[in-house]
């Protein structure tokens, strides 16, 4: 039989990829429904919101910190609740993380704050002394790109029913209402923080990086 | 069979390749080293501002070492060993000649795209498929082409039967197709919305499914690029330079179609207790272990390969890289599966110890095949005899000092974090802070740039040994045989 394959190219590739493809359907496919159904309660990000989930992805934050808490009584003390599947529901991409190089960030909303995060990502130092975590003042600097996360809530709105504009959901609007609701959602933030810098591209409305990253931690809970 | 030795083999496409298999090792490794000391000394981060943090160059090292390195080392050795085995030379079509030409050019092209893309932090996220869409679709332009370079020359073969190697080619085209097609499945945002930058996309999937899909990939990405073209060369290489035929083929079809089958379900256990389904994990998990037969299947087909030769691994350093890239495979495939029980998963899973398991499979195994497949090409495709034996004896040592230094490291280093991130005291309250599980790391993740560094240090005299064999080596009259000829 091997003998054979071996001679007809055309029907060996088709028999390895028959013998590949095999376990990613038994394994993906039968609960995929059910994995994508959300927990109740769990909402789609706000534009601000995916705006610094984007200046997370920017920065790889998810290549030193997890957003997964496994069902260990070491994990549930140090982090909160364990991660359950639908609260993922909304999250294009997933944001697990396979290292923690720093603590897992799943639930930091519940216990850290828009001015620890400030000083923290200023100088990291200054916070945590031993720390290893880089400092982020480019995002002081960097305008946040509420554009794009309006972009995407829009079309996951569109192509998968996200339920943004429903009752009890977050809502989208235009592209002009959601910068109003960003810079609404942006203005305690911003007044809960000391740089001076952040202040003066708020009053000319520019939000930038940080407070977009520090509305997308402060919503992880 | 005469006619075979009169057929004038085209090089040209497999020698541009092995440049850049060169240049991008290089590039990989020193962004590796960087980033493992940025892990010790934390300042390391603000040399370059943004572009230079852990995180940006974090994504630039896996890719550039991936998708770099290796796979120029496996469009490299293609472009060598397909001729060879089919018995029939590039050069025979034209066709064939410019596709391979163009193919090199577009490479390039996609490599300067991830690399100005990953530093400015335009990036989907997901490990080892970082790339936006349309890098992604250059990605398959470029994999299509090699896939019409395999089956093309296939089609004008005179070698009936496909050996071995070529298995392991076809099912890398295939199985890499498969797996990055459906992971980097997105939806561009601004085609949809009409704003935001025209580059973005949204995945496809989202949260659990989004992870299954994922490590699905990620973790096959490991088969189809870490080891089946590896094991493509080294089918290839090792009785070529040993002048040993292969121990045997029964063997050899066991551990081909067992890989095929069995890789596939493992992916799950980079979600042990995660959110997704139970029965996927602990099917992950015996998979896992299952893989260790077909794994060590062909490593111990290497292995006896050589036998009643064993002195040549002591007179020929090309065997030594060989066999220890064999002897690597062997522990890492035997780590892999140790990782992917559940109980033992639970402490490494997050650690520095995965990252120690990948660089022993990594470094040990593939970086040394690719570094003998290099090797044995060189006299051949440039008609010169290597440069020094002395330094690839001085490289190997090097470098597996290097290796040693990384993994080892790596082990204590997660083990200890593990077991402090789950440590309680004498009330059942957590025995230490989050910090204290960094900070005790601090000796280890030294050592690990140090060992990275030795291992780049090795693998610059290599690329010295390289050049001076191109440009200085004894020219051969004809080709050799079995052993490459080196000069002292």
């Amino acid at each position: 039989m091997f003998h054979w394959l071996e001679k007809n190219p055309f029907f060996f590739a088709v028999a390895v990829f028959v013998v590949i493809a095999y376990a990613g359907i038994v394994t993906i496919l039968p609960d995929f429904m059910n994995s994508a159904r959300p927990v109740v309660g769990t909402k789609p990000y706000t534009v601000l919101q995916l705006a610094g989930r984007h200046a997370y992805i920017k920065d790889s934050c998810n290549a030193c910190h997890s957003q997964l808490i496994r069902p260990f009584k070491s994990e549930t003390d140090r982090y909160g609740m364990y991660s359950l599947s639908g609260e993922y529901a909304y999250d294009r991409p997933f944001l697990w993380g396979s290292k923690r190089t720093g603590p897992d960030l799943m639930r930091v909303g519940n216990y850290r704050t828009t001015d620890w995060h400030e000083n923290h990502m200023l100088d990291p130092i200054s916070v945590v002394p031993g720390s290893i975590m880089p400092k982020y003042t480019h995002m002081f600097s960097n305008p946040a790109n509420i554009e794009t996360a309006y972009a995407e809530a829009f079309t996951i709105k569109k192509v998968f029913n996200v339920p943004y504009d429903k009752a009890d959901m977050p809502k989208l609007g235009t592209y002009e209402e959601a910068t109003k609701m960003a810079l609404a959602e942006a203005k305690p933030i911003v007044e809960d923080m000391k740089s001076p810098e952040v202040k003066a591209a708020f009053a000319r409305g520019e939000i930038k990086e940080i407070v977009a990253i520090i509305a997308y931690l402060n919503s992880l809970k | 069979m005469q006619s075979s030795n009169m057929i004038n083999y085209d090089y040209s496409v497999a020698k541009l390749f092995a440049f850049a298999t060169i240049i991008l090792g290089i590039v990989g490794m020193l962004i590796g080293v960087i980033i493992a000391f940025q892990m010790a000394y934390p300042e390391l981060n603000n040399l370059a501002g943004e572009y230079g943090t852990f995180g940006r160059l974090r994504p630039l090292h896996t890719d550039t070492v991936i998708f770099g390195f290796l796979v120029s080392g496996i469009f490299s050795t293609w472009y060598y060993i397909g001729q060879r085995v089919l018995k029939v030379s590039m050069a025979e079509s034209p066709f064939l000649m410019a596709l391979g030409k163009i193919h090199f050019v577009l490479y390039l092209l996609v490599v300067v795209a991830v690399v100005g893309s990953l530093l400015l932090g335009i990036t989907s996220s997901k490990e080892y498929a970082e790339f936006e869409w349309p890098i992604d679709i250059g990605i398959v332009v470029i994999w299509v082409m090699w896939g019409m370079s395999i089956f093309g020359l296939i089609g004008i073969r005179r070698e009936k039967t496909l050996y071995i190697s070529v298995w392991y080619y076809i099912a890398t085209f295939l199985g890499v197709a498969m797996l990055y097609l459906f992971n980097n499945m997105a939806i561009p945002t601004y085609f949809v919305s009409g704003l935001g930058d025209w580059w973005h996309s949204v995945s496809m999937y989202a949260g659990t499914n989004d992870a299954m899909v994922q490590w699905w990939y990620g973790h096959n990405a490991v088969a189809f690029v870490f080891t089946v073209p590896i094991i493509a060369m080294i089918y290839y290489f090792l009785p070529k330079e040993s002048g040993q035929p292969i121990f045997s083929y029964k063997l050899s079809l066991l551990s081909f179609w067992g890989l095929m089958f069995v890789y596939l379900w493992a992916g799950g256990h980079h979600l042990l207790y995660s959110t997704v389904p139970d029965w996927v994990q602990t099917m992950a998990s015996i998979f896992s272990i299952v893989l260790i037969l077909p794994s060590w299947g062909s490593a111990i087909n290497m292995l006896l390969t050589m036998k009643g030769e064993w002195q040549q691994l002591k007179d020929n350093p090309l065997i030594k890289f060989m066999i220890m890239a064999s002897t690597f495979y062997m522990f890492s495939t035997l780590e892999g599966p140790i990782q992917a029980i559940k109980s033992v998963n639970a402490l490494a899973h997050f650690t520095d110890w995965i990252p120690g398991h990948v660089h022993d499979g990594t470094l040990g195994w593939v970086g040394f095949m690719i570094i003998a497949a290099l090797l044995h090409m060189a006299p051949r495709m440039f008609k010169r005899e290597l440069y020094s034996k002395k330094l690839m004896e001085a490289q190997f040592w090097i470098q597996t000092t290097g290796i040693v230094l990384y993994f080892s490291s790596m082990w204590i280093a997660g083990i200890t974090q593990g077991m402090m991130w789950r440590a309680t005291d004498q009330y059942g309250n957590l025995a230490y802070s989050f910090i204290d599980t960094v900070t005790v790391l601090h000796p280890y993740y030294t050592i690990r740039g140090i060992g990275g560094l030795l291992y780049l240090i090795g693998f610059i005299v290599f690329t010295y040994n390289f050049y001076k064999t191109i440009t200085a080596g004894r020219e051969l009259e004809e080709e050799p045989q079995s052993t490459s000829p080196m000069a002292a």
